[in-house]
């Protein structure tokens, strides 16, 4: 592996208009999400009458703050299919943005330490296979062959029995991902407007006709939150009631180092996860504070565990320095799926419960919420994960399933 | 880290805890009325506030007991910590 050089940054990617009075759809958060909405409801419906509202900078919310994974591999038919759809959309997406973010399908790698992990894994890898997701289940000394510097001693406390591995899978600068959809958005028309706080929503009876902000209010014909971990404070403003609680989750980076992590690794039952940046850094992310919280940092014994983990599964990374730790506020829902579709008021669609997993699904969730929003009606891939399933109990249950725990 | 006050015990690391979510949940008095959308809102729909909640905590590797703490979710401050016979402090459930 070499390392590969940054992009170079174009001139300027977008305007800085002010809001107008009214537009055709307003989104609300102008993250990953929100600008890949915004680009396909231009780009596959035709609807560019748009405005991205970001109440602080664009795509300074979990897009900048994320571990930037990216992968496929989740057990449930209705999972597999959405971040499938996903990964390739993401396979085409340099080309079609014209912007070259570093996508790169190093793959990915998670491990089973217990023998239930071994049969959740081979169980996975097979539903996978059979959902057309590309996965293999590989043995100790297979795991060493795809990334050399892991170790799979037995005499560690909780030693490599296997993993699986989904070569497609990888990591792309999030930075560049954000940049690339909102320039190409805002060649289409759409107005990306920064410093703009939705602070309630314009209501006429029972349909929600556009949203008050710090800057005034903006008549919408349909409106859609993609907030994030402020997703349930925001519907609440519009009486919506929604089944997500909101965590603090962590992730920190090492000083630049040579290339010697040639893929991602993942544990779930350590917990760590680990990748190495483009420029060199060693980024690692583990799970949620067990707390709900707003406050955009966690707690330091969570550091604690993740960086024993990382040493005892990387002896080489040892004499690493942690350069800087941050954190991000992500929506949890019961069954660690997320919720995209109608809400139970008229006009106004909710995209959240992404929890600690979104950035990978950012293509996909463009392409079904703009579908939702210039339709109207869910899109096949995104049905079952409508508002409605935590009523009927058809629920997607990916926790542990997934890969991750939440 | 948070320093979370036992009623029993006194202030101890957040490590010592184990988090219970909301507080204040009653169990339904007559399940067996219930339609599916009062059951959903049972079992999974929970208040998320950005400011004031009361929770539940345990102290798992202390005295084993359950009780509520107010807290701040957009601050991180401890407000108080109560037993789980005593009210909300301030009122609010
Ligand atoms: C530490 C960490 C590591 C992660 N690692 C991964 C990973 O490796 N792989 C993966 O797939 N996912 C990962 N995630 C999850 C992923 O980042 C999120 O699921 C995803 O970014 C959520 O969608 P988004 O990009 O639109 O959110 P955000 O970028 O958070 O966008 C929401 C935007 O809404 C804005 N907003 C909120 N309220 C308002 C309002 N009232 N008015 C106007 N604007 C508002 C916010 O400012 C924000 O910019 C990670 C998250 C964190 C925190
Ligand atoms: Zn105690």
């Amino acid at each position: 592996m070499t390392a590969q050089p940054l992009p170079e940054h174009p001139d300027f990617l977008w305007r800085t208009p002010e809001p107008r009075s009214s537009y055709d759809v307003v989104i609300v958060g102008a993250g990953g999400h929100g600008l890949a909405t915004a680009y396909y409801l231009a780009k596959n419906h035709g609807i560019t009458n748009i405005a991205v509202l970001e109440k602080g900078w664009l795509a300074g919310g979990n897009m900048a703050r994320n571990t930037t994974i990216i992968r496929s591999n989740y057990l449930w038919d209705e999972s597999a299919a959405i971040y499938e759809h996903a990964l390739k959309l993401w396979e085409r997406l340099p080309e079609e943005l014209d912007y070259d973010f570093l996508f790169s399908q190093r793959g990915v790698l998670n491990l089973a330490h217990t023998l239930q992990d071994v049969r959740e894994g081979v169980r996975r890898a097979n539903a996978n296979r059979l959902n057309g997701v590309d996965a293999q289940w590989l043995e100790p000394d297979e795991v060493a062959k795809v990334c050399p510097i892991l170790n799979v001693s037995p005499r560690t406390r909780y030693p490599v029995l296997g993993a699986t591995f989904q070569p497609r899978a990888g990591i792309a600068k999030h930075d560049h991902v954000a940049w690339a959809l909102a320039r190409r958005a805002d060649e289409l028309g759409v107005d990306l407007i920064q410093g703009c706080e939705v602070t309630g929503f314009l209501k006429d009876g029972d349909r929600v006709v556009g949203v008050e902000t710090n800057r005034g209010r903006i008549h919408a014909g349909r409106v859609g939150l993609a907030a994030a971990g402020h997703s349930s404070v925001l519907a609440e403003r519009a009486g919506v009631r929604l089944p997500v609680q909101s965590h603090p989750l962590q992730a920190l980076v090492s000083e630049l180092h040579e290339p010697v992590h040639p893929t991602v690794v993942m544990s779930n039952h350590v917990h760590v996860y680990v990748s190495q940046a483009h420029k060199g850094e060693l980024v690692m992310g583990a799970g949620v504070d067990s707390y709900n919280g707003y406050g955009q940092r966690g707690s330091f014994h969570v550091i604690e565990r993740q960086m024993a983990a990382a040493v005892e599964l990387f002896p080489v990374f040892a004499r690493a320095h942690v350069l800087r730790t941050w954190g991000g506020i992500v929506d949890v829902t019961p069954d660690a799926s997320p919720i995209i579709g109608r809400t139970p008021v008229e006009n106004l669609y909710v995209n959240c419960g992404w929890g600690t997993g979104g950035f990978k699904a950012t293509p996909a969730v463009g392409w079904t919420f703009a579908h939702t929003l210039a339709t109207g009606e869910p899109h096949p891939l995104n049905a079952p994960f409508a508002l409605e399933r935590f009523t009927t109990g058809a629920l997607i249950d990916e926790h542990g399933a997934a890969a991750v725990a939440h | 880290m948070l320093l979370i006050t036992c009623p029993w015990c006194g202030p101890r690391d957040e490590t010592e805890y184990h988090y219970g979510g909301q507080a204040h949940v009653p169990h339904p008095e007559n399940p067996g009325e219930l339609t599916d959308e009062q059951w959903a809102a049972y079992v999974f729909y929970r208040d998320n506030p950005k400011g004031p909640f009361a929770e539940r905590w345990m102290h798992s590797i202390g005295c084993r007991r359950w009780f509520n703490v107010l807290r701040d979710t957009a601050t991180h401050e401890v407000l108080t910590s109560y037993r789980l016979d005593e009210p909300r402090p301030g009122g609010n459930r």
